[in-house]
């Protein structure tokens, strides 16, 4: 339970910085904690105790208890999309600073109604 | 057969930049040719899913070891949804396009969008659920700020941005439903919740879901990126991201999860009922003082999605199949509304419905293909919108839910009203002077948007073999709800 | 004077020599997917950030005289196009897509589980190029006031 705790902390942190501060590159960061949070709640998932890393080596290892493997595998996966995404993000922020001339988003207020 | 719908488009998304090198324009080709296989192939996908649900095991490993795909009658509507409106919307590209550099780009995030959707929509295990929504989403990110003007950038970031938070949300509750079971397999997880269905990890998890798929799928009060978004992206996209994503990335998503994996409840469906009738009522209301026609669409979109989360959400099989005939109808309409504002903007330069006027002489088929869509989407018979809400308004009397009928009854009004004067302003009155020299659009576009409207009167006149062969079958697999890992796992 | 490109001169003897050393370890790493750790993506990482060591040492000239544009583009292509085939020819020749169709040898030695190999090098093909090409996309962004320069197209 404290596992859900912490790493729901963690989120919560990266979400008030994406969603309340004002500085574009300061929301990229806080999409970044937030992603890393739930990366690290989904690996700690996997966790076992006495368990061992779980690559086979040799054949007399094949017997032994291994944490669990398979957030591991998701986890690369959701590593490479977080990748994907913070680089279109930081792409769209440099033309926006060249469109804009300003990274705030309370002057980047050009489409209302 | 079923890789197929995944195989074809990202083919097609690998090879154009390849082949745009030596020559430019056959990236259109490549594009158009992917797009109409993948037609031909969903609409064959109805003959190979009579009643029963096609499992493909990607790799050989049988589930609930492997990843697979599954088809069944719920899938294969998406699909039709997605493949159609693509193709249309792709040929309607043909000439669009050419105002941007760079077409070949477009056509590369295009071939990506729609191998993302359609791979959502045959995925059997809900990580690859989760991996196919963020290829979609990064596509139409991307495809949003296309023309990379100003107020193209500001909309696309914050799409980016809401868009990011649905995304962890998502994959935050796909961690949490794994913990509690330890499969990610979408079968094998609704089997095995089924004991435990409103403990403490799988309520948080539809919470999650439902702000997630909710945020993707633009409902009150998570729609708050959605008027900006459609407006800016060109109006292809705009068509595809109104028509075809918010519906396979937010609805059909939601559906399948609540629906099929955690199973419904009365607490989740009188949620999806409030959520729904509250963005009717302000979609609509929202919608009437707009003057601008793209950003008054786009609010119109969000009353419709209203309506198709409260006929789901309504959870009888009246209401189920009424909310999944007005998805249809509604990526039909709303697309060739879309389609034909940016007809209009192609030809008089403006989008501000007080600046055009007369368009109905000058932009013969335009007009009439608008005049078709505007009374589909207010509900007039005999075109399609009307029998999809009238079956929403008869399934929600059925279920006792009066106040919400009536609510759906006074959208459809106001919808029509605000029709009426997106016809009056732009096609219908005659004022000195303005829009004499618009010209009718090009040859592709006029034959997307008829095509469009052909396919809506169709389905309003024949819209009773089509509920009985396409909808009802859909229908019944979401409301077997958990069953579906019956169908799945075999037994 | 003659402005020199690039960082001071023992930035540029240091990288000298371990921009082939990390050039290897990211190939070790993804020759060895299926036995230790990484893959494709981590190798292909670890490549992408010597041919970036390169262009903070030296500048961008230096990097790009040993890698074009048109290279870096093709071999993302080539890179996503050789993990389809690979997909498409477990379906054409044994039946599911993605089927792990080659030989699968001695386990835990380097050849030894079919087509996870060619997968991995694929991948890395793909994750290198793309991830170099974003950062030289990024990079040679130019903000001028009067025209507006950028790399497109890439």
């Amino acid at each position: 339970m404290s596992l859900y705790a912490l790493c729901s902390i963690l989120f919560s942190i990266g979400l008030y910085c994406l969603l309340v501060k004002k500085n574009l590159v300061k929301k990229i960061i806080g999409l970044g904690i937030a992603e890393y949070a739930v990366n690290l709640f989904f690996i700690l998932l996997g966790y076992r105790q006495n368990g061992e890393a779980p690559i086979v080596d040799t054949y007399a290892a094949a017997g032994q208890y291994f944490v669990d493997p398979l957030p591991q595998a998701l986890i690369l996966t959701s590593i490479v999309i977080g990748l994907g995404v913070t680089a279109v993000m930081v792409a769209i922020s440099v033309r926006i600073y060249e469109k804009y001339r300003t990274f705030d988003i309370n002057e980047i207020r050009r489409l209302k109604g | 057969m079923v890789p197929l719908f995944v195989i074809i488009p990202l083919a097609a998304a690998f090879l154009i930049p390849l082949v745009a090198k030596v020559r430019q324009d056959s990236a259109r080709w490549i594009a158009n040719t992917g797009a109409w296989l993948l037609l031909c192939f969903s609409i064959a996908s109805f003959w190979w899913v009579k009643n029963t649900a096609i499992v493909y095991s990607v790799g050989g490993w049988k589930p609930p070891f492997g990843i697979c795909m599954v088809l069944d009658s719920f899938s294969a509507l998406m699909l039709l949804v997605i493949n159609l409106v693509g193709c249309i919307v792709l040929l309607y590209s043909l000439d669009y396009i050419k105002k941007y550099t760079s077409p070949h780009l477009y056509y590369t995030l295009f071939s990506l969008l729609l191998a993302g959707l359609n791979g959502l929509a045959i995925s059997g295990d809900l990580f690859n659920l989760y991996v196919f929504l963020e290829i979609s989403s990064i596509a139409s990110y991307a495809l949003i700020a296309f023309g990379t003007e100003a107020e193209e950038l500001e909309a696309s970031f914050k799409y980016l941005v809401l868009g990011s938070v649905a995304d962890v949300l998502i994959l935050f509750g796909i961690g949490v439903l794994y913990g509690r079971v330890s499969t990610l397999n979408m079968a094998d997880l609704a089997r095995s919740l089924q004991g435990i269905s409103l403990a403490d990890p799988v309520l948080y998890a539809t919470a999650l879901f439902l702000v997630g798929f909710g945020l993707k799928t633009a409902l009150v009060p998570f729609h708050a990126w959605l008027p900006d978004a459609h407006p800016a992206a060109p109006a292809p996209m705009s068509a595809m991201l109104s028509g075809v994503v918010i519906k396979v990335v937010g609805a059909y998503a939601l559906t399948r999860v609540i629906f099929n994996v955690i199973g419904i409840t009365p607490l989740v469906s009188t949620v999806l009922i409030v959520l729904g009738v509250i963005s009717m009522a302000a979609g609509v209301l929202l919608a009437i003082g707009q003057w601008d026609f793209k950003r008054l669409l786009a609010y119109h979109s969000i009353s419709q999605i209203g309506y198709v989360i409260f006929g789901i959400g309504l959870g009888t099989p009246l209401g189920v199949a009424g909310g999944l005939f007005h998805l249809f109808n509604h990526s039909l309409f709303k697309s060739l509304l879309f389609l034909n504002s940016g007809a209009v903007e192609y030809a008089t330069g403006t989008r501000d419905l007080r600046k055009v006027a007369g368009l109905s002489r000058s932009m013969p088929v335009t007009s009439a293909t608008s005049l078709i869509a505007s009374l589909s989407i207010a509900g007039i018979p005999p075109l399609c919108g009307f029998w999809s809400k009238l079956i929403i308004i008869i399934a929600a009397f059925q279920a006792n839910h009066i106040a919400g009928a009536v609510v759906c009854i006074l959208t459809a009004l106001v919808t029509l009203a605000s029709f009426l004067k997106v016809q009056q302003y732009a096609f219908l009155r005659v004022v000195d002077n303005v829009s004499r020299e618009a010209r009718e659009a090009p040859l592709f576009m006029r034959a997307a948007m008829i095509g469009l409207a052909l396919l809506c009167i169709a389905t309003g006149l024949f819209f009773w073999p089509f509920m009985e062969s396409v909808i009802k079958p859909a229908a019944r697999v979401i409301l077997d709800g958990v069953r579906y890992a019956g169908m799945v796992l075999g037994g | 004077m003659k402005q020199e490109k690039g960082m001071t001169l023992i930035v540029k003897r240091i990288t000298k020599v371990t921009v082939s050393l990390i050039f290897l370890f990211g190939v070790y790493i993804v020759l060895h997917g299926h036995l230790t750790p990484g893959g494709g993506f981590a190798g292909g990482v670890i490549i992408a950030l010597s041919f970036i060591h390169l262009v903070l040492a030296f500048g961008k000239e230096a990097a790009l005289k040993r890698i074009t544009d048109t290279v870096i583009s093709v071999s993302e292509s080539v890179g996503g196009l050789l993990f389809w085939g690979i997909a498409l020819l477990g379906l054409v020749f044994a039946g599911t897509y993605f089927l792990n169709f080659l030989p699968k040898g001695e386990p835990f030695t380097l050849f030894s589980s079919g087509t996870i190999v060619l997968c991995n090098i694929a991948i890395f093909l793909k994750v290198g190029a793309g991830l170099f090409a974003i950062f030289l996309a990024l990079a040679l962004f130019r903000i001028t006031d009067d025209k507006q320069e950028g790399r497109n197209g890439l």
